[in-house]
């Protein structure tokens, strides 16, 4: 399972990305929209994990875009708020919507099964 | 003029719910990372039961991570209980330098989101009588205000000035425009506090110019 984790904590995002490797799951990071797509263009991933509020590029529209280059990955959006509005928007995107903080296993069982949908 | 209390009561609510939504989404984030750094910490102590090395400098990056996060968390909930204590007294002598000090801390996510610099210039040892919580409203406003309309990459500068009989606040940096200013919510807000709000669209500024004293 390669996952790309996009967020504009770092120190989220890092230790996220340490945690799932220690559990065999091969996952970057990255802190903005742009970076993300860099290695959107550089390498497969099968999901990506975004953050819904970042600045210059949010994750629903960071989804369109990884999505022209890479058609096949899925989602899961994470964000802070958890409003009606934002599962709204998760639910509109066809992508899992976990709210921070969340547990790994959770957003782990999240992970698979969005890539067996 | 007279002022609408009925419209600046229902701003008002708005306004505590927009700061208030704004702080829960930042502490939320705080927790997220203590939350992931705390994990990492049982992540490694489980992997040094079963055998693998502890590296003493990762446990010691980590909980400097963890610290970093509760001091940011404790500034938030500081900025945010001094937020809450404005509606003490409805009219009291404010320092605008500590007035527009919070306001441009509590704003900075907002900031941030709009890939704008915000900040504020240097104190001027103003202060007036006024409604605390109508002018963090106002300032609040225009802020808003500036930050849509500075254009990503670019910075807004809150400075807080001593006027002739009063004070004022100016903000610099407003390149385009989102809208004509002031909104009539914005009009009214002014209106509570007795203050006037005079954007300078060629020097791409906004000014709130504030009385020495409130009336009535």
């Amino acid at each position: 399972m390669k996952i790309l984790l996009v967020d504009d904590e770092e120190e989220l995002v890092s230790a996220l990305a340490e945690r799932l490797s220690f559990r065999d799951i091969d996952a970057d990071y990255a802190t903005g929209g742009a970076e993300a797509l860099d290695k959107v263009r550089e390498k497969d991933y099968d999901l990506a994990v975004l953050d819904v509020k970042m600045p210059k590029i949010g994750g629903i529209k960071l989804k369109k875009e990884i999505k022209k280059i890479q058609p096949g990955m899925r989602f899961i959006f994470l964000t802070g708020h958890g409003s009606e509005e934002d599962f709204k928007a998760g639910s509109k995107e066809s992508a899992a919507y976990l709210v921070k903080p969340v547990k790994i296993e959770d957003l782990i069982s999240k992970m698979r099964e969005a890539l067996e949908s | 003029m007279e002022k609408d209390w009925e419209k600046l009561a229902f701003e008002g609510l708005a306004f505590f719910g927009r700061m208030s939504a704004s702080v829960s989404h930042e502490i939320k984030n705080v927790m997220a990372v203590i939350n992931e750094n705390a994990g990492l910490v049982e992540d490694l102590a489980l992997l040094a039961d079963r055998g693998a090395a502890l590296d003493p400098e990762r446990l010691k990056r980590t909980a400097a991570a963890i610290q970093k996060q509760i001091r940011r968390g404790d500034g938030i909930v500081k900025n945010m209980n001094a937020f809450a204590h404005s509606v003490d007294e409805p009219v009291r002598r404010v320092s605008l330098d500590e007035t527009l000090g919070l306001m441009v801390a509590l704003s900075q996510r907002f900031a941030a989101t709009r890939c704008v610099t915000l900040s504020a210039g240097e104190p001027a040892g103003v202060s007036v009588v006024t409604n605390p919580y109508f002018l963090e409203n106002c300032i609040h406003l225009c802020l808003a205000f500036a930050l849509d309309s500075a254009g990503s990459g670019k910075a807004i500068t809150a400075v807080a000035e001593s006027e002739e009989d009063g004070g004022r606040i100016r903000f610099s940096g407003i390149e385009a425009p989102t809208g004509p200013f002031p909104s009539q919510t914005a009009l009214e807000v002014a209106r509570a506090i007795d203050a006037r709000l005079e954007f300078n669209q060629t020097g791409k500024t906004l000014v709130i110019i504030l009385p020495a004293k409130i009336q009535g």
